[in-house]
């Protein structure tokens, strides 16, 4: 069939799919193996399964049930963020926690457990995950929640789409005032003024999250923008003074201009603008433009051009400053380093998820443009760096990791393999197992 | 909307049907009573609570299989006592042959013709009769781009939806004095189930880009309506090539 591929357009290998409109649909008998594919916002290859079929969620999106006033949302696996925020925002309701972008489906959340800007306050999405109800290929559905087949459901959640089809699955919302959120932004320069901003408004502020230049060197290194925020009682129709501030990313640069010329003016132009327009400043900011600023560039994984793209993110302990450091040096050095980078600190929450990977310590994610082997070996030196520090990387931003490196991020691999259904595999999970 | 009455009742069969569920929707979320009508009871409750979730104060479900003509007046009975002021009646069920089962099988071409024309037939000649001596009622029934010209691939859908076409015609015209209004949609290709094994490219669109345009045009009451737009112009072109021409061409 066609159209099946992931975000980062590497290497888009063909793959067959099935799109269930119902829930009582069957497993195809004939298939090598079977994969859960969402909204396919995964970058890599943990969403795709060339050897056999792939299972596409997106027309099992019925909602089932929405308690208003205990806020505990039922949906199919397919329904996506965009659907949920249309139904439940008008009614006072926000999603517990979401990734960048709303165009992503309940099912496909669980399976990478996703976190937010709020990780250091409400943990990853998993734990806001009351039910789900599991379809195994052997005809079983496990009803899972933390007290029922609880060892289903921490497998499920972070599961990779390995333990199974998830059919529906029960949300507890967060109630909010309003769609508003209340923003505070201060530039910084240099990773210690980052940490201590980020811990300062860590214990204040639900939601935080900064842009990081990872292009300059020198003076500029490690400059960035830290933004907190929170949900807000305000109301639009008021003529306030404060101003939502519209910035515009000049995503159109034509392909082949991208290069780290372009990339450094870029990033300068981005943080001097942002630094003028809000630094220091509050804003109120609709949620839309507070959480999916890249949702309003159609298909900006383009811009990358038909090489396609590299996306890159890891955790490591807080205390690993000076590994921190280390690795940020060797993006701005190799000029490689994307448009923008994101740096969020996460906290200690734990997840339910076996293999989630959210863990307490500083994240950074950021995007390569691939120029083929001194991209890879990039990323392959930072993995070791990561590895040494004890830190994991993002398997739903992967498509290249090694199954040693997986393995050494992800200690309860061995556990985790007991849950696996027995006809479900991807892409991803044959390389990082070793098969 | 502005040309929409609030608080509407509406009857949709085929209300299973990808395109029937968005344009449902759209209802729901216009605070609209539905009645819904398909023959399978678990799917329908799916939808319903789905519509209920989205806004519909009431949604009632009855189960049928339209091939079963002799059903059809005690259908619209029990629809009828649920409600006194039904305003729009939708048609959205439907099938699509494989031709080339048409052509080895008078049994499934004369399934085809049942489902998407003779079926559809009875229930608006009903429909019809009793909606005749009220006014503001409005029929919309989906029908096909297929239903313009007759060719070799399709053409026993292609009648059906044809037929269908000219029926809906007579009656807008019969009808037009009654201030009811008979939409005819024809929708180019559209991604659901019923075409889930064809390839797809750039002529093909989304249930909820067609189900908008039908909700905008049985909204304005509109006579025949083309999903999405640009396949009038197809169509047109399609229709006017000379038959010595088209009866070559591999179609
Ligand atoms: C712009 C952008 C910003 C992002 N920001 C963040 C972020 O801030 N935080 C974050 O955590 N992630 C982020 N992501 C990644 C994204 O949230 C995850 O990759 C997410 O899982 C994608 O969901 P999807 O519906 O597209 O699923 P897919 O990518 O299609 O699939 C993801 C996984 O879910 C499995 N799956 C899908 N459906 C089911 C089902 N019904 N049952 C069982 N398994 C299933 C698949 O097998 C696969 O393993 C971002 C991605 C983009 C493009
Ligand atoms: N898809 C296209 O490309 C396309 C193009 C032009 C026109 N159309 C027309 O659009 C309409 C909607 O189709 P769709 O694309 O949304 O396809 P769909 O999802 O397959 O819907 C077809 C529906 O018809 C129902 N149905 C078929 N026979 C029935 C019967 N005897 N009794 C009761 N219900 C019956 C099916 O019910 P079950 O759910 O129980 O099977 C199903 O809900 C159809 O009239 C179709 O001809 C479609």
């Amino acid at each position: 069939m066609n159209n099946y591929r992931s975000w980062a357009y590497i290497p888009p290998l063909e793959q067959k799919a099935v799109r269930p409109s119902w829930l009582d649909f069957k497993f195809e008998k004939d298939a090598k193996s079977l994969l859960p594919y969402g909204n396919a916002r995964s970058y890599g290859d943990s969403c795709l399964n060339s050897e056999g079929l792939v299972i596409d969620n997106r027309s099992l999106d019925h909602f089932i049930e929405f308690d208003t006033e205990k806020g505990i949302l039922r949906c199919e696996s397919g329904t996506t963020f965009s659907d949920i925020l249309a139904l439940i925002v008008p009614q006072d309701w926000f999603l517990p926690v979401t990734p960048g972008t709303k165009f992503v489906t309940l099912g496909g959340t669980i399976a990478n457990d996703v976190h937010g800007k709020n990780h250091h306050q409400d943990g990853s999405l998993g734990r806001h995950i009351r039910y789900f109800e599991l379809k195994r290929s052997d005809g079983k559905k496990i009803l899972c929640s933390p007290n029922e087949n609880p060892e289903y459901f921490n497998a499920t959640i972070g599961g990779l789409g390995l333990t199974g089809f998830i059919s529906w699955a029960e949300i507890q919302l967060l109630k909010i005032p309003s769609a508003f959120i209340k923003v505070e932004t201060t530039a910084f320069h240099g990773l210690d003024e980052f940490y201590e901003l980020s811990e300062k408004a860590n214990s204040k502020h639900r939601y935080s999250v900064a842009w990081l230049d990872c292009a300059s060197g020198g003076k500029q290194f490690a400059r960035g923008l830290f933004m907190s925020g929170d949900h807000a009682n305000y109301d639009r129709k008021e003529k306030s003074a404060i101003r939502e501030p519209k910035i515009s990313i000049p995503f159109n640069f034509p392909q082949k201009v991208i290069n780290r010329y372009t990339i450094r003016a870029f990033n300068a132009l981005y943080f001097n603008k942002n630094k003028l327009v809000s630094a220091g400043k509050t804003t109120y900011q609709h949620y839309d433009s507070f959480f999916y600023p890249l949702d309003g560039i159609g298909n900006w994984n383009r811009i990358y051009g038909s090489q396609g793209f590299y996306q890159y993110q890891f955790v490591i302990p807080s205390s690993e400053r000076s590994t921190m450091e280390h690795i940020l040096n060797k993006i701005v050095d190799s000029g490689l380093g994307s448009f923008l980078a994101v740096l969020k600190e996460f906290g200690n929450l734990p997840s339910p998820g076996m293999l989630s990977f959210p863990r307490p310590g500083i994240c950074l994610a950021l995007d390569f443009a691939n120029r083929g082997e001194i991209t890879l070996k990039l990323i392959e030196e930072l993995d070791q760096l990561v590895m040494e520090a004890g830190g994991a990387v993002y398997p739903a931003k992967d498509i290249r990791m090694s199954s040693k490196a997986f393995q050494q991020y992800f200690p309860n691999y061995e556990e985790f393999k007991t849950f696996i259904d027995p006809r479900f595999s991807s892409d991803f999970w044959r390389r990082v197992s070793g098969r | 909307m502005e040309d929409k009455p609030k608080n509407e009742t509406i009857v949709i069969f085929g209300a299973t049907s990808a395109v029937a569920q968005k344009l449902a929707q759209l209802h729901a979320q216009a605070g609209d009573t539905l009645i819904l009508v398909a023959r399978n009871k678990d799917r329908l409750n799916t939808v319903a609570s789905d519509l209920l979730t989205r806004g519909s104060p009431q949604v009632d479900c009855l189960t049928s299989d339209f091939d079963i003509i002799q059903d059809h007046p005690s259908l619209l009975k029990i629809i009828e006592e649920k409600s006194s002021n039904i305003s729009k009646y939708y048609f959205f069920y439907g099938i699509l042959p494989d031709q080339k089962e048409c052509e080895a099988s008078w049994e499934v071409t004369h399934k085809a013709l049942m489902t998407n024309l003779l079926s559809v037939m009875s229930l608006l000649t009903n429909i019809a009769n009793r909606i005749e001596k009220e006014t503001n009622r409005g029929l919309i029934v989906v029908s096909s781009v297929a239903g313009d010209r007759g060719r070799q691939s399709n053409y026993i859908y292609g009648t059906s939806k044809g037929a269908l076409t000219i029926f809906l015609q007579g009656l807008r015209n019969r009808l037009h004095k009654s201030n009811c209004t008979v939409t005819t949609i024809k929708p180019g290709f559209i991604d659901t189930p019923m075409t889930q094994d064809f390839k797809k490219g750039a002529l093909w669109a989304t249930p909820e880009k067609v189900a908008q345009d039908i909700y905008k045009a049985a909204c304005k009451g509109k006579n025949e309506v083309y999903s999405p737009s640009f396949w009038m112009v197809i169509m047109l072109v399609i229709k006017n090539i000379p038959e010595t021409i088209f009866k070559r061409l591999n179609l």
